[in-house]
């Protein structure tokens, strides 16, 4: 397959090495080292993709990371579909399968491009004027609708089979880009011995040198030198080299976000390779070498395919010896674009003319142009590309009005000059100041310790970029501990190019009052006209106008558009570019994909997951899990045939009846310890403890200093100095933190140690009328008579022979025991108790039961029943207030007014009228339920259960007054009807708690 | 992410391995339940929230685990000095300044800054 447009002899690339792939399903032919972008045009391939807006067709504007027009979609198969590719970065692999967006039924008739002709309609801030009513219509119409014609790739439908990793790194010297300054500041920092990144986009390193046929250093071609001076670096200890790699974000104090592209360049990727690298790097001293971005020409469609920037057409020439057209036109307001005219025509590619904007340019690349016999038009402008799906001539004027000559070209070469990338910059927070003189925005005040060189910094030979990049490199290196370097090898440069100068905004004929399609935004396809409509229409300020015509807004972010639409809005008020200001520019630099952020951190590595001493052996008891916090817990155990209530009203019965075991690991364990820890507790907690005996326990509460309940647990009182702490599960780490807080900062003073035990202890509760002479076979040194170990009190001893904690406590209202073990043994402790508990009919399980049965008691627990406005006294245990206390967290916020008013909501039992009808957690509660909609809501139910115990349902709720409304009855509204409750006690079963000791 | 200087470790070490505790500075009476509803309006409620500096609490949540005090620039990000929980709010003449690369969290006593004295048992605010 003959490649028509790629000239022999040209280029860096090995002829040999062909690959094959396919666009819209069409097989065609490159050579390896082409992107996909430089292989098409050796094809002839201009059109590639329908614009956003309009569907306009558009070609390449570029060869590198700014291109905002060539967007494809790279398929390597179901699942693996990536959207916007840049078909300017995307290398060429065999057997790539690359498809247009944005267009249908196909890339050259698509349906949408009536969006062109009726682009009146479509004006800047179209979508915030016309869309507007009926607001219905919005949601239901409008928004679909806009969303399907709208935008440009489609997003894969199948999850990303693909890793990604993540890599932290360290330097003193951070280089970020690869050109000649880049090099030459990693070459100087290596030297010194420090550690060194150096970081570029490319594949193969060189920044503009790739292109620049004129640029010699140390004797070589410029490029050459590049890939020298990189083996060089490559063989360094300490100089780590990241090719295909973005500096995408610039973080406070030099931490850089850069995404490495690992294997979309590779035909067959292993699957020991990430797809993408993403590199976190906190640097001592960044040098910015980002280089600068050419603009095209504001003209009359400037965005027909063909039409393209001059740097692009010598990329594709010099580096992969493809020849953009046959026929081409240049349309240039500095020198830059005569240097892509002269080599075209070297290569024996024809150059129609030269249209330049300027009356009487001199220098030594217009003279050669001349000799070289290439048409110029100077003082003249492209008013008008024509051609629809490749341009096809070039309408040119002089600059100031007058006759109008078509020629036909079948490329059109445009340069308005050069915007140095100042993005990264921008970034770290620097401030870009105006130079009049070459009428750009340069590095100004710096605020962090970074250093701009290079053609980023306004820095435009390559002899001075070259010196500049040196010497920043050295002294960054030296600043940063580098050891001294005597007659380093620093690069010289012995031929060069550069450029300054140009023009910024629109050209002749795209002026004020004219209509045409002259593009400053390629991808959001925002014109001139669109730019100076924001300013009509009363936005002042840029910020807005780049809001309203969404200029600079796309993924480009602007690369080639930012500085014409300043220029355009700024000439539009009448004020210099200076007063009107920049926008700000933001990361990503370019886009990033979701999976080098995401990274690791999905499926089960998303968050850990924590199981408990005995998930195992659950798992193979058939229990169903959920989700606590991180924690997986038993919810229930469903025999054969059993669903989840079945179960639970089994298992509940089971309790009460004989005894359940109940894996109670994943509460919060502090230890509290020293000589101030029972006046720690006094602070913390809102109960009384200098008091409690050794060998005791209590239920305590926490409150915040608002006066609203922040956790309860059961704390045991082992010795004078020692306090064994529980909390929520959810509550454990912020409860640990707050305590750690008060104690630092506000009792300082106070003698005590904390330490979290969560996890060292594992707990099993053993709960019911036969819990007892279950655990008692494997108890020893611990008297287990009521006498001796009543309700509420611990003692250490050995169960199994290993050692316990062994608490009576009761979270269900049936005699229970919580028998702490060190995890370890926490499974075969509960092995064993579950052997001797079956000889007494006792039964596993979960939480869900363990929900139930507390709330038969009406326990409460934090975070269901309460929300973080509920004090002790609205959930009814204002009685473990220590009275006598002076001083507690939370004392004084208990006595704001509001928290002492009445109209509070407090906790009841709700009983429903129908026994069988169970409420739905989170309804809400009212007194009437004929008045008229929105309803005055006086409460609402926060757990419900149905209680095969009581034999009917049971709910608790907070409810205004409620601890005053015993009795009445009031109403639940649901969307299938009203259900009507009756307010009660908050306890359920065995009212006067005498199973405690049953 | 940010640097911070835990004053504790005498480290810079990442963002990543600290939590912010909110405003610095704000006194728990010792006689709390007797402070009048104003009193503790401006005690739980009110914060400056300034632009500019601002004085805060850290934890080195995942280091030490110890609270400590930075003064950071709101606008810049920028901790001009961190310092250890009970010290005085120090004195930052000298450290506000717009210069480049003032980034770093530079110990106090590179920072013109009064060595504070040791005061363990001084509640926060008391300076």
């Amino acid at each position: 397959m003959a490649e028509p447009f790629r000239i022999s002899g040209a280029g860096r690339l090995t002829p040999a090495k062909t690959a094959r792939f396919t666009f819209d399903g069409k097989p065609f032919s490159g050579i390896e080292g082409d992107t996909l972008a430089s292989a098409l045009l050796a094809n002839g391939v201009h059109l590639v993709g329908r614009s956003f807006k309009y569907h306009r067709p558009r070609g390449f504007l570029s060869a590198g990371a700014e291109e905002p027009n060539a967007l494809v979609s790279i398929e390597r198969d179901a699942a693996r579909k990536t959207p916007n590719v840049r078909a300017t970065v995307q290398e060429l692999y065999d057997g790539l399968a690359a498809h247009s967006q944005n267009r249908w039924p196909s890339l050259s008739f698509d349906v949408g491009a009536v969006n062109d002709l009726a682009s009146p309609f479509f004006s800047a801030g179209f979508y915030y004027k016309t869309f507007m009513w009926p607001k219905a219509a919005w949601k239901n119409l409008y928004e679909p609708k806009i969303r399907a014609a709208a935008g440009l790739g489609v997003a894969p439908d199948q999850p990303d089979p693909d890793h990604y990793s993540s890599r932290f790194a360290h330097c003193e010297v951070l280089v970020l880009g690869g050109g000649a300054s880049g090099i030459a500041a990693a070459l100087a920092a290596a030297e010194t011995g420090v550690r060194v990144i150096l970081a570029d986009e490319q594949s193969e390193l060189g920044g503009a040198l790739r292109f620049e046929s004129g640029s010699r250093v140390d004797g070589q071609d410029g490029f050459a030198w590049a890939q020298g001076a990189v083996a060089k670096l490559a063989a360094m200890d300490n100089v780590r080299l990241l090719p295909r790699t973005t500096a995408f974000g610039y973080y406070a104090q030099n931490f850089v976000g850069l995404t490495e592209r690992v294997t979309d360049h590779l035909a067959a990727p292993g699957h020991d390779l990430p797809r993408e690298r993403l590199w976190q790097i906190r640097a001592k001293k960044v040098v910015i070498a980002t280089g600068a971005i050419e603009r095209q020409m504001v003209f009359a469609d400037n965005d027909r395919p063909g039409v393209m920037l001059a740097s692009a057409a010598r990329a594709y020439l010099n580096h992969y010896g493809v020849a953009v057209g046959r026929q081409v036109g240049v349309y240039t307001a500095n020198d830059s674009a005569y240097a892509a005219a002269i080599d075209l025509k070297k290569a024996g590619v024809n150059i129609a003319a030269i249209v330049d904007l300027r009356d009487n340019p001199s220098g030594p690349l217009i003279d050669e142009a001349r000799t070289l016999g290439i048409e110029l038009n100077l003082g003249r402008a492209v008013v008008k590309a024509r051609g629809n799906l490749r341009v096809s001539a070039m309408v040119v004027q002089p600059k100031n009005g007058g006759a109008e000559r078509t020629i036909p070209v079948d490329a059109l070469l445009m340069s308005s000059g050069w915007t140095p990338s100042v993005h990264l910059f921008s970034q770290s927070r620097g401030k870009v100041a105006f130079d009049d003189a070459t009428r750009r925005f340069l590095p100004g005040a710096y605020a962090q310790d970074c250093v701009s060189v290079g053609a980023c910094n306004g820095t435009d030979s390559l002899e001075a970029s070259l010196d500049e990049g040196y010497a920043a490199g050295a002294k960054a290196a030296k600043e940063a501990g580098g050891k001294a370097v005597r007659g380093g090898a620093k690069p010289k440069a012995d031929a060069g190019e550069g450029w300054t100068g140009g023009m910024l905004g629109s050209a002749p004929g795209a002026g004020a009052g004219t209509t045409v399609k002259a593009f400053v935004d390629f991808q959001n396809d925002v014109t001139a006209k669109d730019i100076r409509q924001a300013v009509h229409e009363g936005m002042r300020s840029i910020e807005h106008v780049k809001r309203f015509t969404t200029n600079g807004m796309a993924t480009d972010q602007g690369k080639t558009s930012n500085m014409h639409g300043l220029a355009i809005a700024a000439e539009t008020l009448g004020k210099e570019i200076p007063e009107v200001g920049l926008t700000t520019f933001r990361a990503p630099y370019t886009p990033v994909t979701f999976g080098s952020i995401v990274n690791h951190a999905r499926g089960p590595l998303f968050d850990p997951t924590r199981r408990t001493a005995t998930h195992d052996w659950a798992e193979r008891q058939g229990a169903v899990f959920e989700d606590v916090g991180q924690w997986k817990r038993a919810w229930y155990f469903p025999r054969a045939g059993e669903d989840m209530h079945a179960a639970v009203n089994r298992e509940c019965v089971t309790v009460r009846k004989a005894a359940g075991l109940f894996d109670a690991s994943t509460l919060g364990k502090i230890e509290v310890v020293g000589p101030d820890a029972a006046k720690f507790m006094e602070l913390l907690y809102t109960n009384p403890w200098e008091k409690l005996g050794v060998g005791r326990c209590r239920y305590g509460v926490m409150l915040r200093e608002d006066g609203f309940i922040y956790d309860d647990g059961v704390v045991g009182r082992l010795a004078a100095d020692r306090f064994h702490v529980t909390t929520t599960t959810g509550g454990a780490a912020r409860v640990m933190n707050m305590m750690e807080d008060y104690l630092q900062t506000e009792f300082p003073g106070l003698n005590v140690w904390l330490t979290s035990t969560s996890e060292q202890w594992a707990v099993i509760a053993v709960q019911g009328p036969k819990s007892r002479d279950i655990i008692a076979p494997f108890v020893e040194g611990i008297d287990l008579a009521d006498e001796a170990l009543p309700h509420m009190s611990v003692r250490e001893g050995k169960i199994c022979g290993v050692p316990t904690r062994l608490f009576r406590m009761s979270f269900s209202g049936e005699r229970g025991f919580e028998v702490n073990v060190p995890a370890d043994y926490g499974l075969a402790v509960w092995e064993a108790l579950w052997a001797e508990g079956q000889k007494h009919g006792a039964c596993a399980y979960g939480t869900e039961t363990m929900h139930v049965l507390r709330a038969e008691k009406g326990y409460i627990i934090v975070g269901q029943d309460t929300d973080g406005t509920v004090t002790p006294a609205d959930a009814g245990l204002d009685w473990a207030i220590g009275k006598k206390k002076t001083d507690f967290v939370g004392i004084r916020g208990l006595s704001r007014p509001d928290l002492v008013a009445p109209g509070r909501k407090q906790l009841v039992g709700l009983k429903t009228k129908d026994p069988k009808t169970v409420l739905e957690e989170g309804a809400q509660v009212v007194a009437n339920p004929n008045q008229p909609i929105p309803m005055k809501m006086i409460g609402h139910v926060t757990s419900s259960y149905w209680s095969e115990n009581c034999g009917r349902s049971i709910a608790l709720a907070l409810v205004v007054d409620g601890h005053s409304r015993m009795g009445e009855t009031l109403f639940v509204p649901m969307p299938s009807g009203v259900i009507e409750v009756e307010i009660c006690s908050a306890v359920f079963f065995d009212e006067k708690g005498g199973r405690l000791n049953g | 992410m940010l640097l911070i200087r835990c004053p504790y470790c005498e480290e810079e070490r990442p963002e990543l391995e600290f939590r912010n505790a909110g405003e610095a500075h704000v006194a728990r009476s010792t006689d709390m339940a007797a402070i009048s509803d104003d009193d503790f309006e401006k005690f739980f409620f009110i914060r400056s929230n300034p632009k500019g500096i601002i004085f805060e609490r850290w934890r080195h949540i995942h280091g030490c685990a110890r609270f400590f005090n930075a003064a950071r620039d709101t606008v810049t990000d920028k901790f001009l000095v961190t310092y250890k929980a009970g010290e005085p709010k120090p004195d930052l003449e000298g450290l506000v300044s717009n210069e480049p690369a003032a980034y770093a969290n530079r110990p106090p006593d590179q920072l013109n800054v009064k060595k504070p004295r040791r005061a363990p048992a001084k509640k926060k605010g008391e300076a």
